[in-house]
């Protein structure tokens, strides 16, 4: 995930036993997503499982003790036994830039979680689901996009889902090739939104989300869809806003602000 | 400097926020002491402070939940929040 705000100098004391531990886990694999993200996969010994939306904790240290802690969404399905994270490299961002640029596979990383009780998704939880993505706000609703595609054809066939993506370029959009093969399974639609550049011959969306192309991509209040809306903070306000203003049930959308701490 | 740019939402501070509940609490439902408004942690807004974590109502701006860390101990303000419903999770 684009990384959300909380950096410590200097450790903590446990205050409660119950407290969420940190672990090492070990980069299995790197790879790149964009020019500016890449996909980190970990194995996380004695890993408890995680809920798709959830995020993990990472937290990086200098030998002169300065600690740097960052959030990142987990990109992985909850049947994935690997965890992967994707990273957005941030210019100067002291920790995704470690991630991105430095980190390799047989490397520790120290993390806790799995994070998160409001932004999750299961399939448990019903449909229909209507995911609403900015930039690296992708992450977490990828996660939930894998788990429905993991659940059996009856499943899928009840909640139908749909992701409306908003990235800057073409190129700049994560997951492209398997979020295209997605859009062509029966009860997915995947349309994506490009703000700056858009190819040629590009026949999309080419400006901000806006209340008429959630309209036209979503579902209407009397269908009850559940959203998750995820990006940075100005688009998140602006959709969730969007959707209470078509008629939505403002409980029915669900929100997480990303980020631009490095 | 608290711009857009910087505001986050509970969801960010739910791995410290483990250092003081036994649960995830993100998705439990507060009670805004200022405006009654009642909802899940995860929505009250954060601001991003290097000294600690604020929790702000999305409503009133009400500060719900303070803490502050130091070298051995947390300090804790929930002067704002009047009520906490924290859901049984696994």
């Amino acid at each position: 995930m684009s990384e959300l705000a909380s950096s410590t100098a200097g450790g903590g004391n446990a205050i409660v036993p119950a407290r969420l531990e940190w672990r090492v886990a070990t980069v299995v694999d790197v790879h790149d997503e964009t020019r500016h993200a890449r996909t980190i996969v970990l194995d996380a010994p004695d890993w408890p499982g995680h809920r798709a939306g959830q995020h993990v904790d990472v937290r990086l240290v200098a030998e002169d003790g300065y600690q740097a802690q960052r959030s990142y969404s987990i990109a992985s399905p909850p049947e994935e036994s690997s965890i992967s994270l994707t990273v957005e490299r941030l210019d100067d961002g002291e920790v995704s830039s470690y991630l991105c640029d430095v980190l390799r596979p047989g490397d520790g990383l120290e993390l806790r979680g799995p994070i998160g009780g409001y932004f999750v998704w299961s399939v448990a939880v019903g449909g229909p689901l209507f995911l609403i993505g900015g930039g690296s706000g992708i992450v977490p609703l990828m996660a939930m996009l894998r788990h429905h595609a993991r659940a059996d054809e009856g499943i899928r066939a009840r909640i139908p889902v749909h992701l409306l993506y908003s990235a800057r370029t073409w190129d700049d959009v994560i997951y492209r090739d398997e979020l295209t093969g997605m859009a062509n399974q029966r009860g997915v639609g995947i349309t994506f939104t490009l703000t700056r550049e858009s190819p040629p011959g590009w026949h999309g969306f080419h400006r901000r989300i806006d209340p008429a192309m959630l309209q036209e991509t979503g579902w209407a209040p009397a269908d009850e869809p559940l959203a998750f809306v995820c990006g940075p903070t100005p688009l998140v306000e602006s959709v969730a806003s969007m959707f209470v203003e078509l008629g939505h049930e403002p409980a029915r959308v669900r929100t997480e602000r990303f980020g631009p701490t490095g | 400097m608290q711009t857009e740019e910087m505001r986050l939402d509970g969801n960010a501070v739910g791995g410290a926020l483990r250092d003081l509940f036994a649960a995830d609490v993100t998705g439990a439902r507060v009670t805004c002491m200022g405006c009654g408004k009642i909802g899940p942690l995860g929505t009250l807004l954060q601001y991003g402070h290097t000294m600690g974590i604020v929790l702000r109502c999305p409503v009133c701006d009400m500060a719900l939940l303070r803490i502050v860390r130091e070298p051995g101990s947390l300090h804790v303000d929930m002067s704002g929040l009047s009520f906490m419903t924290i859901p049984d999770v696994r």
